[in-house]
Protein backbone atom coordinates (compact mmCIF):
# COMPACT_ATOMS: atom_id res chain seq x y z
CA UNK A 1 0.00 0.00 0.00
CA UNK A 2 1.29 3.45 -1.27
CA UNK A 3 1.11 6.32 1.33
CA UNK A 4 -0.16 10.28 0.70
CA UNK A 5 2.00 11.20 3.21
CA UNK A 6 1.22 14.99 2.56
CA UNK A 7 0.20 18.12 0.00
CA UNK A 8 1.65 20.89 -1.28
CA UNK A 9 -0.28 24.01 -2.76
CA UNK A 10 1.43 26.79 -4.96
CA UNK A 11 0.94 29.30 -7.67
CA UNK A 12 2.71 28.89 -10.89
CA UNK A 13 3.08 31.94 -12.47
CA UNK A 14 5.41 32.27 -15.84
CA UNK A 15 7.25 34.98 -14.14
CA UNK A 16 8.48 32.77 -11.33
CA UNK A 17 10.37 30.58 -13.78
CA UNK A 18 12.02 33.61 -14.97
CA UNK A 19 12.83 34.55 -11.50
CA UNK A 20 14.73 31.40 -11.02
CA UNK A 21 16.56 30.97 -14.63
CA UNK A 22 17.92 34.87 -13.47
CA UNK A 23 18.10 33.62 -9.47
CA UNK A 24 17.21 36.61 -8.13
CA UNK A 25 16.00 35.33 -5.29
CA UNK A 26 17.55 38.55 -3.37
CA UNK A 27 15.83 40.95 -5.27
CA UNK A 28 13.67 42.79 -3.16
CA UNK A 29 10.28 42.17 -5.31
CA UNK A 30 11.19 38.50 -5.51
CA UNK A 31 12.71 37.52 -1.60
CA UNK A 32 9.34 37.46 0.47
CA UNK A 33 7.86 34.60 -2.05
CA UNK A 34 11.04 32.92 -2.58
CA UNK A 35 12.10 33.08 1.29
CA UNK A 36 8.82 30.66 1.93
CA UNK A 37 10.04 27.42 0.05
CA UNK A 38 13.29 26.95 2.10
CA UNK A 39 10.46 25.65 4.83
CA UNK A 40 9.24 23.30 2.51
CA UNK A 41 12.60 21.86 1.00
CA UNK A 42 13.28 21.14 5.22
CA UNK A 43 9.87 19.10 4.79
CA UNK A 44 10.89 17.28 1.47
CA UNK A 45 14.28 16.16 3.12
CA UNK A 46 12.19 14.58 6.25
CA UNK A 47 9.22 13.09 4.91
CA UNK A 48 11.20 12.02 1.30
CA UNK A 49 8.68 11.42 -1.03
CA UNK A 50 9.32 9.35 -3.80
CA UNK A 51 6.46 10.22 -6.03
CA UNK A 52 4.37 14.30 -6.78
CA UNK A 53 1.07 13.63 -8.46
CA UNK A 54 0.72 16.99 -10.03
CA UNK A 55 -2.57 18.65 -10.59
CA UNK A 56 -2.37 21.41 -12.70
CA UNK A 57 -4.09 22.84 -15.53
CA UNK A 58 -2.60 23.26 -19.39
CA UNK A 59 -2.23 27.10 -20.80
CA UNK A 60 -2.69 25.77 -24.75
CA UNK A 61 1.34 23.60 -24.74
CA UNK A 62 -0.13 20.29 -25.02
CA UNK A 63 -3.90 20.64 -25.16
CA UNK A 64 -5.72 22.86 -28.08
CA UNK A 65 -9.36 23.53 -28.74
CA UNK A 66 -9.70 20.97 -31.33
CA UNK A 67 -9.72 18.22 -28.30
CA UNK A 68 -10.44 19.34 -24.99
CA UNK A 69 -10.49 16.69 -21.97
CA UNK A 70 -11.95 17.97 -18.42
CA UNK A 71 -9.67 15.71 -17.02
CA UNK A 72 -6.49 14.30 -18.21
CA UNK A 73 -3.79 12.20 -16.55
CA UNK A 74 -0.56 10.83 -17.86
CA UNK A 75 0.68 7.79 -18.31
CA UNK A 76 4.13 8.11 -20.06
CA UNK A 77 7.92 6.73 -18.69
CA UNK A 78 9.23 10.64 -19.10
CA UNK A 79 7.59 13.97 -19.73
CA UNK A 80 9.35 17.24 -21.31
CA UNK A 81 8.76 20.81 -20.83
CA UNK A 82 9.13 22.80 -23.78
CA UNK A 83 8.54 26.70 -25.45
CA UNK A 84 5.49 27.93 -24.84
CA UNK A 85 5.91 31.43 -27.24
CA UNK A 86 7.17 33.90 -24.76
CA UNK A 87 10.55 33.31 -23.40
CA UNK A 88 10.39 30.91 -20.60
CA UNK A 89 13.69 28.55 -20.65
CA UNK A 90 12.10 24.77 -21.24
CA UNK A 91 13.36 22.74 -18.34
CA UNK A 92 14.99 19.21 -17.81
CA UNK A 93 12.68 16.58 -18.15
CA UNK A 94 10.95 14.66 -15.54
CA UNK A 95 10.54 10.75 -15.04
CA UNK A 96 7.24 9.66 -14.91
CA UNK A 97 5.81 6.20 -13.04
CA UNK A 98 3.43 4.83 -15.23
CA UNK A 99 2.74 1.64 -12.85
CA UNK A 100 0.87 4.46 -10.61
CA UNK A 101 -0.74 6.51 -13.49
CA UNK A 102 -2.32 3.38 -14.71
CA UNK A 103 -3.72 2.22 -11.47
CA UNK A 104 -4.90 5.88 -10.08
CA UNK A 105 -6.74 6.07 -13.91
CA UNK A 106 -8.18 2.65 -13.41
CA UNK A 107 -9.32 3.75 -10.02
CA UNK A 108 -10.60 6.69 -11.33
CA UNK A 109 -12.87 5.13 -14.10
CA UNK A 110 -14.35 2.41 -11.63
CA UNK A 111 -15.30 5.88 -9.82
CA UNK A 112 -16.89 7.07 -12.85
CA UNK A 113 -14.28 9.76 -13.36
CA UNK A 114 -13.93 9.15 -17.41
CA UNK A 115 -10.48 10.30 -17.78
CA UNK A 116 -8.33 10.94 -20.96
CA UNK A 117 -4.93 9.18 -20.68
CA UNK A 118 -2.04 10.60 -22.70
CA UNK A 119 0.96 8.19 -22.88
CA UNK A 120 2.73 11.25 -25.03
CA UNK A 121 2.28 15.02 -22.95
CA UNK A 122 4.02 18.22 -22.74
CA UNK A 123 3.73 19.82 -19.60
CA UNK A 124 4.05 23.21 -19.48
CA UNK A 125 4.95 25.63 -16.54
CA UNK A 126 2.04 24.97 -14.36
CA UNK A 127 3.74 21.73 -13.68
CA UNK A 128 7.43 22.46 -14.39
CA UNK A 129 7.78 26.10 -11.85
CA UNK A 130 6.03 24.00 -9.29
CA UNK A 131 8.42 20.98 -9.88
CA UNK A 132 11.40 23.45 -9.65
CA UNK A 133 10.04 25.49 -6.63
CA UNK A 134 10.12 22.41 -4.39
CA UNK A 135 12.95 20.43 -5.96
CA UNK A 136 15.18 23.05 -6.91
CA UNK A 137 18.08 20.50 -7.25
CA UNK A 138 16.68 17.44 -8.82
CA UNK A 139 18.57 15.24 -11.24
CA UNK A 140 19.36 12.01 -11.85
CA UNK A 141 17.74 8.42 -10.93
CA UNK A 142 17.03 8.93 -7.54
CA UNK A 143 15.03 12.02 -8.39
CA UNK A 144 11.26 12.06 -7.32
CA UNK A 145 9.08 10.43 -10.14
CA UNK A 146 5.88 11.96 -11.49
CA UNK A 147 1.95 11.72 -12.59
CA UNK A 148 0.70 14.64 -14.04
CA UNK A 149 -3.16 15.46 -13.98
CA UNK A 150 -4.50 17.99 -15.81
CA UNK A 151 -8.21 19.84 -15.39
CA UNK A 152 -9.40 21.69 -17.83
CA UNK A 153 -9.45 25.84 -16.79
CA UNK A 154 -9.59 26.68 -20.70
CA UNK A 155 -12.94 26.39 -22.14
CA UNK A 156 -16.00 26.58 -19.90
CA UNK A 157 -17.62 24.60 -18.91
CA UNK A 158 -14.98 23.71 -16.16
CA UNK A 159 -15.74 20.50 -13.49
CA UNK A 160 -17.00 22.22 -10.75
CA UNK A 161 -15.50 22.58 -7.46
CA UNK A 162 -17.39 19.44 -6.07
CA UNK A 163 -16.55 17.82 -8.98
CA UNK A 164 -12.73 18.35 -8.27
CA UNK A 165 -13.03 17.98 -4.74
CA UNK A 166 -14.44 13.70 -5.58
CA UNK A 167 -11.82 13.24 -8.37
CA UNK A 168 -9.25 14.19 -5.31
CA UNK A 169 -10.77 11.42 -2.64
CA UNK A 170 -10.75 8.90 -6.10
CA UNK A 171 -7.18 9.87 -5.99
CA UNK A 172 -6.69 8.93 -2.50
CA UNK A 173 -8.57 5.85 -2.88
CA UNK A 174 -6.19 4.59 -5.33
CA UNK A 175 -3.14 4.60 -2.99
CA UNK A 176 -4.82 2.32 -1.01
CA UNK A 177 -4.68 -0.66 -3.18
CA UNK A 178 -1.76 0.03 -4.95
CA UNK A 179 0.64 -2.73 -3.75
CA UNK A 180 4.50 -0.74 -3.84
CA UNK A 181 5.11 1.00 -0.71
CA UNK A 182 5.65 4.42 -1.65
CA UNK A 183 5.36 7.54 -0.61
CA UNK A 184 3.25 9.93 -2.43
CA UNK A 185 3.06 13.63 -2.18
CA UNK A 186 -0.45 15.32 -3.81
CA UNK A 187 0.37 19.10 -5.54
CA UNK A 188 -2.69 21.24 -6.74
CA UNK A 189 -1.47 24.35 -8.40
CA UNK A 190 -2.21 28.01 -9.55
CA UNK A 191 -4.83 30.57 -7.71
CA UNK A 192 -4.60 32.00 -5.75
CA UNK A 193 -6.97 35.38 -6.81
CA UNK A 194 -6.32 36.85 -10.27
CA UNK A 195 -7.22 37.97 -13.76
CA UNK A 196 -5.71 38.34 -17.16
CA UNK A 197 -8.76 39.00 -19.42
CA UNK A 198 -10.93 41.89 -20.01
CA UNK A 199 -11.74 45.39 -18.06
CA UNK A 200 -11.35 43.56 -15.09
CA UNK A 201 -8.06 42.69 -15.60
CA UNK A 202 -5.58 42.82 -12.26
CA UNK A 203 -8.19 41.30 -10.11
CA UNK A 204 -7.01 40.51 -6.38
CA UNK A 205 -9.36 39.52 -3.33
CA UNK A 206 -7.16 39.13 -0.26
CA UNK A 207 -10.13 38.43 1.94
CA UNK A 208 -11.74 35.66 -0.14
CA UNK A 209 -7.58 33.89 -0.79
CA UNK A 210 -7.35 34.08 3.07
CA UNK A 211 -10.48 32.49 4.14
CA UNK A 212 -9.71 29.75 0.96
CA UNK A 213 -5.82 29.40 3.03
CA UNK A 214 -7.78 28.34 5.93
CA UNK A 215 -10.63 26.57 5.11
CA UNK A 216 -8.77 24.18 3.01
CA UNK A 217 -7.16 22.87 5.95
CA UNK A 218 -10.39 21.48 8.17
CA UNK A 219 -13.36 22.12 6.13
CA UNK A 220 -12.81 22.04 2.09
CA UNK A 221 -15.85 20.94 1.68
CA UNK A 222 -17.43 24.42 2.12
CA UNK A 223 -15.26 25.70 -0.41
CA UNK A 224 -16.20 22.24 -2.86
CA UNK A 225 -19.59 24.43 -2.40
CA UNK A 226 -19.03 27.25 -4.31
CA UNK A 227 -20.47 27.18 -8.34
CA UNK A 228 -17.20 27.77 -10.82
CA UNK A 229 -19.12 31.37 -11.60
CA UNK A 230 -19.03 32.07 -8.00
CA UNK A 231 -14.89 31.17 -7.94
CA UNK A 232 -14.94 33.39 -10.69
CA UNK A 233 -16.43 36.23 -9.49
CA UNK A 234 -15.01 35.94 -6.14
CA UNK A 235 -11.25 35.16 -6.96
CA UNK A 236 -11.36 36.19 -10.80
CA UNK A 237 -11.27 34.64 -13.96
CA UNK A 238 -8.17 33.04 -13.63
CA UNK A 239 -8.63 32.39 -10.05
CA UNK A 240 -10.54 29.59 -10.75
CA UNK A 241 -7.76 27.28 -10.82
CA UNK A 242 -8.26 27.00 -7.08
CA UNK A 243 -10.32 23.79 -8.42
CA UNK A 244 -6.88 22.21 -8.59
CA UNK A 245 -6.25 23.03 -4.91
CA UNK A 246 -9.27 21.05 -4.26
CA UNK A 247 -8.39 18.06 -6.14
CA UNK A 248 -5.42 17.85 -4.22
CA UNK A 249 -6.93 18.18 -1.06
CA UNK A 250 -10.00 15.87 -1.77
CA UNK A 251 -6.66 13.19 -2.46
CA UNK A 252 -5.72 13.75 0.95
CA UNK A 253 -7.88 11.55 3.01
CA UNK A 254 -6.50 10.64 6.36
CA UNK A 255 -6.07 13.49 9.31
CA UNK A 256 -4.87 16.43 7.84
CA UNK A 257 -2.71 19.22 9.87
CA UNK A 258 -1.16 22.63 8.64
CA UNK A 259 2.54 21.81 8.53
CA UNK A 260 3.55 25.64 6.72
CA UNK A 261 1.79 28.41 4.92
CA UNK A 262 2.67 31.75 3.22
CA UNK A 263 0.76 34.25 1.17
CA UNK A 264 2.20 36.95 -1.25
CA UNK A 265 0.81 40.09 -2.80
CA UNK A 266 1.36 40.19 -6.00
CA UNK A 267 3.61 38.43 -7.82
CA UNK A 268 3.34 39.66 -11.91
CA UNK A 269 -0.62 39.78 -11.54
CA UNK A 270 -1.40 37.34 -8.82
CA UNK A 271 -1.42 36.55 -5.27
CA UNK A 272 0.84 33.74 -4.69
CA UNK A 273 -0.29 31.22 -1.87
CA UNK A 274 1.81 28.41 -0.57
CA UNK A 275 0.47 25.57 1.48
CA UNK A 276 2.10 22.26 2.77
CA UNK A 277 -0.08 19.71 4.62
CA UNK A 278 0.67 16.76 6.15
CA UNK A 279 -2.01 13.57 5.73
CA UNK A 280 -1.95 11.24 8.47
CA UNK A 281 -3.22 8.05 7.41
CA UNK B 1 -21.13 28.63 -15.84
CA UNK B 2 -24.73 28.14 -16.40
CA UNK B 3 -27.00 29.56 -19.00
CA UNK B 4 -28.52 31.52 -15.88
CA UNK B 5 -25.59 32.63 -14.28
CA UNK B 6 -25.39 36.75 -14.89
CA UNK B 7 -22.62 37.85 -16.39
CA UNK B 8 -19.93 38.97 -14.35
CA UNK B 9 -18.40 42.72 -15.26
CA UNK B 10 -15.34 43.03 -17.12
CA UNK B 11 -14.75 39.51 -16.92
CA UNK B 12 -14.74 37.71 -20.16
CA UNK B 13 -16.51 33.39 -20.34
CA UNK B 14 -14.43 31.42 -22.98
CA UNK B 15 -17.44 29.13 -23.39
CA UNK B 16 -18.28 26.84 -26.21
CA UNK B 17 -19.75 30.20 -27.98
CA UNK B 18 -16.45 31.79 -28.05
CA UNK B 19 -14.10 29.19 -28.90
CA UNK B 20 -16.35 28.34 -32.10
CA UNK B 21 -16.01 32.05 -33.36
CA UNK B 22 -12.24 32.40 -31.97
CA UNK B 23 -11.70 28.69 -33.65
CA UNK B 24 -9.13 30.41 -36.33
CA UNK B 25 -7.66 32.66 -34.45
CA UNK B 26 -6.73 30.93 -31.16
CA UNK B 27 -5.15 28.25 -34.13
CA UNK B 28 -3.02 30.48 -34.99
CA UNK B 29 -1.79 31.67 -31.86
CA UNK B 30 -1.45 27.79 -30.40
CA UNK B 31 0.93 27.67 -33.53
CA UNK B 32 3.57 30.57 -31.88
CA UNK B 33 4.49 27.86 -29.62
CA UNK B 34 6.97 27.29 -32.18
CA UNK B 35 9.89 29.60 -32.84
CA UNK B 36 9.75 29.33 -36.39
CA UNK B 37 5.54 29.84 -36.83
CA UNK B 38 6.78 33.07 -34.65
CA UNK B 39 9.52 33.99 -37.61
CA UNK B 40 7.07 33.43 -39.88
CA UNK B 41 4.07 35.11 -38.93
CA UNK B 42 7.08 38.57 -38.49
CA UNK B 43 8.05 37.91 -41.92
CA UNK B 44 4.69 38.18 -43.35
CA UNK B 45 1.95 39.28 -40.76
CA UNK B 46 -1.14 38.79 -43.51
CA UNK B 47 0.07 35.92 -45.33
CA UNK B 48 0.07 33.95 -41.97
CA UNK B 49 -3.69 35.29 -40.95
CA UNK B 50 -4.95 34.43 -44.09
CA UNK B 51 -3.22 30.71 -43.90
CA UNK B 52 -5.05 30.37 -40.88
CA UNK B 53 -8.05 31.64 -41.91
CA UNK B 54 -9.01 34.44 -39.98
CA UNK B 55 -11.81 36.50 -40.78
CA UNK B 56 -12.06 40.33 -40.75
CA UNK B 57 -12.71 40.93 -37.36
CA UNK B 58 -9.60 38.88 -36.39
CA UNK B 59 -7.43 40.07 -38.85
CA UNK B 60 -8.43 43.68 -37.42
CA UNK B 61 -7.90 42.57 -34.35
CA UNK B 62 -3.96 41.06 -34.71
CA UNK B 63 -3.50 44.33 -36.65
CA UNK B 64 -4.54 46.87 -33.78
CA UNK B 65 -2.52 44.76 -31.29
CA UNK B 66 -5.52 45.19 -28.99
CA UNK B 67 -6.53 42.66 -26.69
CA UNK B 68 -10.11 43.56 -25.85
CA UNK B 69 -10.86 43.75 -29.76
CA UNK B 70 -9.20 40.60 -29.86
CA UNK B 71 -11.10 38.98 -26.80
CA UNK B 72 -14.41 40.50 -28.77
CA UNK B 73 -13.05 38.20 -31.73
CA UNK B 74 -13.15 34.98 -30.20
CA UNK B 75 -9.59 34.99 -28.71
CA UNK B 76 -9.09 33.03 -25.69
CA UNK B 77 -6.37 35.01 -23.15
CA UNK B 78 -3.76 31.60 -22.96
CA UNK B 79 -3.10 31.51 -26.58
CA UNK B 80 -3.33 35.28 -26.70
CA UNK B 81 -0.47 35.70 -24.25
CA UNK B 82 2.24 33.55 -26.98
CA UNK B 83 0.86 36.30 -29.64
CA UNK B 84 1.75 38.58 -27.25
CA UNK B 85 4.80 37.37 -26.25
CA UNK B 86 6.48 38.25 -29.99
CA UNK B 87 6.40 41.51 -29.06
CA UNK B 88 7.94 40.81 -25.67
CA UNK B 89 4.57 42.24 -23.76
CA UNK B 90 3.80 40.02 -20.85
CA UNK B 91 0.32 39.77 -18.73
CA UNK B 92 1.62 43.15 -16.93
CA UNK B 93 1.32 44.88 -20.50
CA UNK B 94 -1.93 43.02 -21.32
CA UNK B 95 -3.29 44.00 -18.42
CA UNK B 96 -2.54 47.84 -18.72
CA UNK B 97 -3.46 47.83 -21.97
CA UNK B 98 -7.15 46.27 -21.44
CA UNK B 99 -7.65 48.61 -18.37
CA UNK B 100 -6.34 51.87 -20.20
CA UNK B 101 -3.51 52.47 -17.68
CA UNK B 102 0.39 52.87 -18.39
CA UNK B 103 1.72 49.65 -16.89
CA UNK B 104 3.21 51.78 -13.92
CA UNK B 105 -0.06 52.26 -12.62
CA UNK B 106 -1.15 48.70 -13.55
CA UNK B 107 1.38 47.49 -10.93
CA UNK B 108 1.25 49.60 -8.53
CA UNK B 109 -2.64 48.78 -8.48
CA UNK B 110 -1.37 44.98 -7.75
CA UNK B 111 1.52 46.26 -5.04
CA UNK B 112 -1.60 48.27 -3.49
CA UNK B 113 -3.71 44.97 -3.34
CA UNK B 114 -1.50 43.53 -0.97
CA UNK B 115 -0.91 46.70 0.97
Amino acid sequence: MANVIGGFSTSHIPAIGNAISKKVFDDPYWKPFFDAYPPVHEWIADEKPDIAVVIYNDHGLNFFLDKMPTFSIGAATEYHNKDEGWGLQPVEPFPGDPGLSWHIIETAVEDEFEVTTCQEMYVDHAFAVPMSLFWPDRAGDDQVKTVPIVVNTVQHPLPSPSRCFRFGQSIGRARASYPDDEKIVVIGTGGLSHQLDGTRAGFINKEFDEMCMDKIVGAPEELAKYSTHELIELAGAQGVELINWLVMRGALTGDVSLAHANYHIPISNTAAGLMVLNNQA
Amino acid sequence: MTATDQPIPGTPIFDGKMAQKGYALNKMCFSFNDAENRDEFVQDEDAYCTKYGLDDQQKAAIKGRNVLDLIEAGGNIYYLAKFAGIFGLGVQDIGAQQTGVTVEEFKQKLLDAGA
